[in-house]
């Protein structure tokens, strides 16, 4: 009923290999993009970019970069708050010693020095897997928090609570207080449209199968040439660059001063965990719904509870976890492939509707 | 079809002859040499030596639990064997890697389906291809460019293996949703996609129907006629063994009983003795 | 050179002069170490019979206590104290077994099949809808709870020890063996092995699956009712007790995941070794080490042994 593939031949394996090969997929994207870029920053203020867009954004891109590594590579990290916290001290510490830096270099560059952390403690993925695994990288989350809160050197020796300094890009304020909202959705919309773009290319391409082997046979994959060392440990730096520029937007772009036991703690881990069970593993839309869900839910839950029902905020949290939690449980038994499935069989059912079959 | 024989036609220095249909058997590419696997207290192979010429269709059979394919494991890298050799292409090593071994062109199928069961068809062929992609990750993080122009050259030749086994209506079929038969094809194919050298089948037409059996037969010639690729095969189905192999071994606990062409090895007394009470189909 | 001073001499020297204080140290990590097993049993047991790592067990111990003190509160001021103890704690139980029985019949058999690390993650969101369940029940203030254990410390030649730990370790030494005498001697022990060992096999024979879950999760629950009392009395039942869950991990990677008495050694070694690394190293830019020490000196044990110290081996079949 909303539209079909039918009358759409490709002709080439090159139209046929395109990102998305449904030229109404390609408008409703375009359109998307178009109110994103152009009409969103008109309009935007500072309650729907604090409380809504902003952290929608960014959450997409953690998500993005923990699905990589958890839905497309099949390794388990319980680490993503100690990753964030990488990327938003390291882009503090590099604003503060060269504050000539330009924001977009320091942003990537927190990105890399996430990375490199990332793949020492991916380390251990080449000998253990599942949920030792997962202790492996709750050594990380639990180290790397500790470290931003005990070592002074990394918050120059200060408060541990670290705000960030403004910075401009083009002239126009994007990171401290006074810059605006607009500004600073708008850049963290670039920057996250540009490396979900990337991302996107590397799963289709032999990178993303490489993982996507590892994940599913990894004994087969050796057996084909593909060697385990290094797709993991590729796995977890580009998963881990992704997860650390998202904690130096979230420090520079969204909360403006974060102290690492309150802004990075386990809690974010399974917060990033969550987003992408619900979302779809092995999904860059299912990052998007996932990331969706649960940065918007909290926001609906208290503007039904708190706001309509008279419900304490406190109850409105515990209700929060409760839902949370089953909807974890629901999606593991009836849609591990979650939202991004759903949404896909629902496509593929509003192509029929209203005929049942 | 009768394939085998007589290697009494003139050979040149290497050992390579013609057989009757046309096809080149060339010098042997694969010797293994007093190979001994042991796990823990069991014997898995005892002091096996034979050789795989270039282009035949060898075939590896003898009853359950004789080690056969502990063998191909051997020769894949999968195993290390605690004493004996390989000789591959000239390279004598005392072990095989797997990394080594599917750079040097031995492909390989499992009995129990080692297909990537979360992609489709055509990716996991396209997974047969990564040893030849060669561009750069930073070039697949912009993809146009070089990395499609690899993608799209990949992407022809596996078409050709599609095309070849007639799997193009499930391209996009998420393989974990194949029967069982058209998963055993599609490994194949991911087999195929490496232009290997030599492929080495483990049981290839385990739990087929005729029909399914006769397609994959045929598919195994083919590979072996049109691009002079090296098998290996085990397998349990007599009458398959007897039409496909140019030459076959018997293993039986783990040593060689038998080694010699199909007629040789089937009216072999010792061959005999090893299947009685053993029911083949 | 003050880093390496602090990091290799201070704290030796600090142990040499004073053993007293050592010794008192070392005590306060073994009962720390003995609670930390009782957590490690419960994921053990129900490791070991079912296959499935429950991350929710430490918040089965914050939710059994939570639910004990509530109970204990609603009962009020009118019966004896001892029997107002006696039915809080059968009350208690069998919130619990009602808790095992949903959890088999709402998590655990839909998701028979599933391999092991979705179980996991549905643990996960278990141990989010136990802790919010229970926080909306009981309230999320911090409770007392007040069962009359003896909370003197006595003085043995110097050094200081708590009778609320000597009773936990009592409490943890009988647990382990009463559970032991159950898998061993017991027809339900026996057929709880065979679960442990092939589902397949012991269907086959007979042996109900889902009964056998239920009473795991159960014993696992009743575990973990005492783990939440022990830690309770010493530290008043608030959340941070779900998140002990955490540091049973690293023991059950030292200690084996499949093995008892691995738990409770385990258990003992990383509460010994936490606490002497928070106390003597506390140099070490201003103390808290042990929020990690525990998960560094695990992942040492995976790189090196991962099946622990008395775990099974773990193998990859082809």
């Amino acid at each position: 009923m909303f539209y079909r593939e039918t009358g759409q031949f490709k002709s080439t394996y090159g139209d046929d290999q395109a990102l998305f090969p449904i030229i109404q997929d390609r408008w409703l994207l375009g359109a998307i993009l178009l109110v994103a870029f152009f009409v969103v920053p008109f309009i935007i203020n500072d309650y729907w970019a604090n409380a809504i867009l902003l952290p929608f954004l960014i959450y997409s891109l953690i998500a993005l970069g923990l699905n990589i590594l958890v839905g497309y590579c099949g390794q388990i990290s319980l680490g993503t708050g100690g990753f964030m916290a990488v990327g938003a001290y390291g882009s503090y510490k590099l604003m503060t010693s060269f504050p000539e830096l330009n924001i977009v270099f320091v942003i990537i560059a927190s990105g890399g020095f996430a990375a490199a952390v990332g793949v020492l403690f991916g380390l251990p993925s080449l000998r253990i897997k599942g949920f030792y695994l997962a202790v492996a990288t709750l050594a990380a989350q639990f180290f790397l928090i500790w470290m931003f809160n005990k070592v002074g050197w990394f918050y120059n020796y200060e408060l541990s609570q670290i705000t960030s300094p403004p910075r401009e890009v083009f002239g126009v304020l994007v990171t401290g207080a006074k810059a605006s909202p607009a500004a600073q959705y708008l850049f963290t919309l670039c920057i996250v449209a540009v490396f979900t773009w990337i991302a996107m290319n590397l799963v289709r391409g032999r990178v993303g199968r490489g993982w996507m082997a590892i994940r599913d046979m990894d004994i087969a994959a050796e057996l084909l040439g593909i060697r385990p060392l290094q797709t993991k440990l590729l796995a977890f730096a580009v998963s881990s660059f992704y997860i650390g520029i998202g904690g130096a937007l979230i420090f520079n772009l969204w909360l403006g001063s974060v102290e690492a036991t309150e802004a990075f703690d386990i809690l974010q881990s399974f917060f990033v965990l969550f987003a992408i069970i619900i979302g779809g593993l092995g999904s860059v839309l299912g990052s998007f719904l996932g990331a969706a869900f649960m940065a918007l839910m909290p926001v609906i839950l208290k503007l039904l509870l708190v706001d309509g029902f008279s419900v304490s905020a406190v109850h409105a949290k515990h209700v929060e976890f409760i839902l949370v939690g089953s909807l974890i449980i629901f999606f593991l038994i009836k849609e591990p492939h979650g939202l991004a499935r759903i949404w896909g069989i629902t496509k593929e059912k509003l192509r029929l509707w209203p005929f049942p079959y | 079809m009768d394939s085998t024989q007589t290697q009494t036609q003139s050979g040149a220095e290497d050992g390579s002859f013609v057989t009757p249909d046309g096809r080149t058997i060339g010098a042997p590419i694969l010797e293994v040499k007093d190979i001994i696997v042991r796990f823990g207290g069991v014997t898995a192979i005892d002091g096996v030596s034979f050789d795989v010429r270039k282009g035949e269709i060898r075939a590896i059979i003898g009853p359950n639990g004789a080690g056969k394919s502990s063998m191909l494991n051997v020769i894949n890298g999968f195993y290390k064997p605690n004493e004996g050799t390989i000789n591959f292409k000239g390279e004598i090593l005392p072990a095989m890697e797997p990394y080594l071994a599917a750079s040097n062109g031995i492909a390989r199928t499992f009995q129990n389906i080692a297909l990537f069961k979360g992609m489709s068809t055509l990716d996991n062929l396209m997974t047969g291809r990564m040893l030849k992609m060669k561009t750069g990750f930073f070039s697949h993080c912009i993809y146009f460019g070089a990395a499609q122009k690899e993608e799209l050259e990949h992407r022809e030749r596996v078409e050709h293996v599609i095309d070849f086994l007639e799997i193009n209506d499930i391209r996009r079929t998420p393989v974990g949703r194949l029967p069982y038969g058209l998963q055993k094809r599609v490994e194949l194919g991911r087999a195929l996609a490496m232009e290997p050298d030599i492929l080495l089948l483990d049981e290839p037409m385990a739990g087929m129907n005729v029909e399914e059996k006769e397609d994959m037969s045929r598919f195994v010639i083919e590979v072996n006629e049109e691009f002079g690729t090296t098998v290996l095969l085990i397998e349990h189905d007599m009458g398959v063994v007897m039409d496909l192999s140019d030459r076959v071994v018997v293993l039986d606990y783990g040593r060689k009983i038998a080694d010699g062409s199909p007629d040789e090895v089937r009216s072999n007394q010792a061959v005999i003795d090893a299947y009685l009470g053993v029911s083949h189909d | 050179m003050d880093f390496f001073q602090a990091l290799l001499i201070t704290p030796f020297v600090i142990m040499w002069e004073d053993p007293l204080f050592l010794t008192e140290t070392l005590i306060k990590g073994l009962m720390a170490g003995v609670l930390y097993s009782l957590v490690a049993l419960g994921f053990v047991l129900i490791f070991k019979a079912s296959g499935v790592f429950n991350f929710a067990q430490g918040v089965f111990a914050l939710f059994a206590a939570l639910t004990l003190t509530g109970i204990m509160d609603m009962m009020g001021d009118g019966l004896p104290k001892p029997l107002v103890i006696i039915i809080a704690l059968g009350l208690t139980v069998a919130v619990m077994v009602l808790l095992a029985v949903l959890v088999e019949r709402f998590v655990l058999r839909p998701l028979v099949n599933q391999e092991l690390i979705i179980l996991f993650m549905a643990t996960l969101g278990l141990s989010y809808v136990l802790e919010g369940a229970g926080d909306l029940m009981w309230g999320s203030d911090v409770k007392v709870i007040d069962l009359g254990l003896p909370t003197d410390v006595w003085d043995v030649g110097g050094v200081f020890v708590e009778q609320l730990d000597l009773v936990a370790a009592i409490t943890a030494g009988s647990m382990v063996a009463v559970l032991a005498v159950f898998f061993n001697k017991t027809r339900i022990g026996r057929a709880l092995r065979a679960v442990a060992d092939d589902h397949q096999a012991a269907l086959s024979v007979g042996i109900s699956l889902q009964q056998i879950w239920v009473i795991v999760w159960s014993v696992a629950g009743i575990v973990a009712l005492v783990a939440g009392i022990m830690w309770g009395s010493k530290s008043g039942v608030q959340f941070s007790l779900s998140l002990i869950a955490l540091k049973a991990l690293p023991v059950l990677i030292l200690g084996g995941f499949t093995s008892i008495p691995g738990a409770i050694i385990g258990g003992l070694i990383i509460g010994v070794g936490e606490k002497v690394a928070e106390v003597f190293w506390f140099d070490l830019h201003g103390g808290a080490v042990e929020n990690w020490f525990a998960y560094m000196l695990a992942l040492v044990f995976l790189m090196f042994r991962p099946q622990g110290l008395f775990g099974d081996k773990i193998i990859e079949r082809v």
